[in-house]
């Protein structure tokens, strides 16, 4: 279950002045041996986070939500300032009060990517589930449709495509080469820098903490590399406090990006 | 790992199927529940609190606005009443002093009256006092002259004149000599 550097590091007892070199990780921590596989099918740790993270989401807003209250407690509370959040700092600086019908959209978006986020720093798990390009690659997919669709019917599909490359205020003689630059920024670039800086970001963040957390192993001996194996869990637990950030920041980030691109597709100009 | 790293497909840039397929399923079973069952219900639940929350603070400002009509009721009542006792009060007041001034003034006639009727009964009396001295004054006078003088004033006539003249002399002193 444990990364396959780290596998090796703990089993193999790899330490400094042993004649073993430092085991950096590298992208093959991000791939995991199946868990179980059906067929072709492969059961991965990132898989199962994923469900345990989707089986949080569900579960919480549930106990939340259920029965809502008039006078709210417990669960509701919590539930209450998590959807006003999203809906206060997210949706409204955007979208004004008609961003509270994309509401659900950007709650499920912004929990889900936050819980999958966090299993970076959880004890046991220790695995961004989002480090897995698939996953905000497939959310990124959702979010196009949504901005897409929604400029397509509010502004029509050749007002869509003609508002979005024809920028107001733009003179006249720049427009054949700014109306590309603007298709490929809406439809490509957009999409692809949502999903790659939330994946770019975990998968960064989840080798800081590997190269730390390996490092503190691996200079760990009763020898000089005992102060440097304390530097570097210091380095590590102050990574991980930065992790607590990151993770919560590119959900938001995420949430507020596809929030903007509603909004810019239910505007009927730039 | 190995048979994954020696396949070649280690590229995270590259979205993985199976993890790609479980991930929409994941976050669309999320959405569906979220947008379907559990938003709609809190959203109608913060609706029901903002109206409760409105509607206290409506009656609230009824009970007011209430509050402060009984109390100017009240207060122009009180002033009311307070007016209504002052004028009564003047009122009496004015009525004393004029039933004050009206005994002084009967007690004044009174006392005129009384004061004129006792001068008119000393003035007759007077006048009778005077009448009945004059005449026995006279008599008096004429006895005492013809005592001293004799016969010379025997004449009734000539007596007469002189007892004139006498009391006429008698009149020309001073007033407050002969009132006395």
């Amino acid at each position: 279950m444990v990364s396959d550097a780290a596998a090796v590091a703990a089993a193999g007892g790899c330490h400094i002045f042993s004649g073993c070199g430092y085991p950096a990780p590298s992208i093959s921590d991000f791939f995991f041996k199946p868990i179980f596989t059906i067929g072709s099918f492969e059961f991965t740790k990132p898989i199962l986070f994923m469900l345990v993270a989707a089986a949080i989401v569900l579960a919480f807003f549930w106990l939340a939500f259920r029965r809502p209250q008039l006078v709210p407690r417990g669960a509701q509370n919590l539930g209450e300032v998590g959807i006003l959040f999203v809906r206060d700092q997210i949706l409204r600086p955007q979208l004004g009060k008609q961003g509270d019908r994309y509401l659900p959209f950007i709650v499920s978006l912004f929990f889900f990517i936050w819980i999958m986020n966090i299993f970076e720093i959880i004890p046991g798990v220790m695995f961004p589930v989002t480090s897995k390009y698939a996953f905000p690659f497939g959310l990124t997919i959702v979010v196009w449709v949504t901005y897409v669709s929604i400029g397509i019917r509010h502004q029509g599909p050749i007002g869509y495509f003609k508002n979005m490359m024809t920028p107001s205020g733009a003179p006249a003689w720049i427009l054949p080469l700014l109306a590309p630059i603007e298709l490929l920024s809406n439809l490509i670039i957009r999409p692809f820098t949502l999903s790659v800086r939330l994946m770019a970001n975990m998968l960064a963040g989840h080798v800081l903490l590997l190269v730390f957390g390996l490092g503190t192993w691996y200079l760990f001996s009763l020898s000089i590399g005992l102060l440097f194996s304390a530097t570097s869990l210091i380095v590590y637990l102050l990574v991980t406090l930065l992790e607590v950030l990151v993770t919560f920041l590119q959900a938001f980030i995420f949430a507020t990006l596809a929030a903007f691109y509603i909004s810019d597709s239910l505007k009927t100009s730039h | 790992m190995m048979h994954l790293a020696q396949s070649g497909t280690q590229n995270p840039l590259v979205p993985n199927t199976t993890e790609l397929i479980l991930g929409l399923v994941a976050f669309f079973v999320i959405f569906g529940v979220l947008a379907r069952i559990l938003l709609p219900r809190i959203t109608r639940t913060l609706e029901a609190r903002t109206d409760q929350i409105e509607g206290g603070l409506r009656r609230a400002e009824e009970a007011q606005a209430e509050a402060s009509r009984v109390l100017a009721e009240y207060r122009a009542q009180l002033a009311q009443a307070r007016h209504e006792a002052a004028r009564i009060r003047e009122a009496a007041k004015e009525e004393a002093a004029q039933i004050v001034a009206q005994g002084r003034a009967e007690g004044a006639a009174e006392r005129q009256r009384i004061i004129d009727s006792a001068s008119a009964q000393i003035e007759a009396d007077r006048q009778h006092a005077l009448a009945s001295l004059r005449a026995e004054v006279g008599a008096l006078a004429v006895e005492l002259a013809g005592r001293i003088v004799g016969e010379s004033l025997a004449d009734e006539a000539r007596q007469a004149r002189m007892v004139d003249r006498f009391l006429a002399e008698i009149e020309r002193q001073p007033r407050g000599v002969a009132a006395r």
